[in-house]
């Protein structure tokens, strides 16, 4: 019989090229896809004028958002990869909190949106906040 | 620039089904899936009967709710703004399991359930959407239009 054992834990770069792909990759992702409904329009006002199908027509026929969802897809995988070589309880609050800050940086220099003192502080405490609890 | 226009009430309720939506929904698969026997690569098929199952297919709606409700903030608010909204699900889970299922929440949980209460509410004092200047061509152009008229 085959004693099964334990996987050796990846080492410091290693976790930290993991935790970094699912970041960047989610990142990418949640920031085009805010750009893609940014360019889309209001969907509350689409969908008053041509109905949830038009609505459900102006999201599917913007290839941005396409683009953003092929990246939130591939942040999945690599969490689940993660998963597979490194612990729940480092991968989820690390990668979680780390994405918060990473994605005002990401609105700010590519959204161009306004993340004033309030955000950041938001941002910032939502991190930790996140860190925490997910810990 | 940002806009100082304040969120419609509706505005504010997709916000809260996308906090509620996506833990709530996250919740549901989990329970699914305890409840399952263990599912190996060698039969795919019950990994396809499973999204058949009731907790699952809950889950799966929830979270589908969740995607519809994030899209349609983003397409009126700002990343920065919606994102805060989607951690504060992570404060309803814990608050829904301390007193809901009476799971105990250590000190260190409590301070992150605070931290994230602050960081909310932060976001949630100031505008939601960035509104940036027209360029100037466009002003110019609407101008010329209306000295036509």
């Amino acid at each position: 019989m085959t004693i099964p054992y334990p996987a050796a834990q990846p080492g410091f770069w290693s976790a930290t090229a993991m935790i970094a792909a699912i970041v960047l990759t989610s990142t990418a992702g949640e920031v085009l896809t805010a750009a893609a409904m940014k360019s889309v329009g209001d969907l509350d006002d689409i969908r008053a004028h041509s109905g949830l199908k038009g609505a459900i027509r102006a999201v599917l026929t913007c290839p941005l958002f396409f683009a953003g969802v092929s990246f939130l897809a591939l942040a999945f995988f690599s969490l689940l990869f993660a998963l597979n070589h490194l612990n729940l309880s480092l991968v989820a609050p690390a990668s979680a909190s780390l994405t918060l800050v990473t994605n005002a940086i990401a609105a700010k220099l590519f959204l161009k949106e306004n993340v004033d003192r309030r955000r950041w502080t938001a941002a910032v405490l939502v991190c930790v906040g996140v860190y925490l609890l997910a810990h | 620039m940002m806009s100082h226009a304040r969120l419609s009430p509706r505005q504010y309720m997709i916000l809260g089904l996308v906090a509620v939506s996506a833990p709530l929904g996250d919740t549901c698969l989990s329970r699914g899936m305890t409840n399952l026997p263990a599912i190996t690569l060698a039969h795919p098929g019950t990994l396809i009967a499973a999204v058949f199952t009731p907790w699952i297919a809950v889950g799966i709606a929830l979270l589908i709710g969740f995607f519809a409700s994030y899209l349609t903030a983003l397409s009126w608010a700002d990343l920065t703004y919606v994102l805060p909204a989607t951690a504060f699900g992570n404060v309803i889970v814990a608050l829904l399991s301390r007193y809901w299922l009476q799971e105990p929440i250590s000190l260190e949980r409590w301070s992150g359930i605070a931290l994230i209460t602050l960081g909310v509410g932060f976001v949630a004092q100031g505008p939601s959407l960035t509104v940036r200047p027209e360029p100037a061509v466009e002003v110019e152009a609407a101008v010329e239009q209306e000295q036509a008229r």
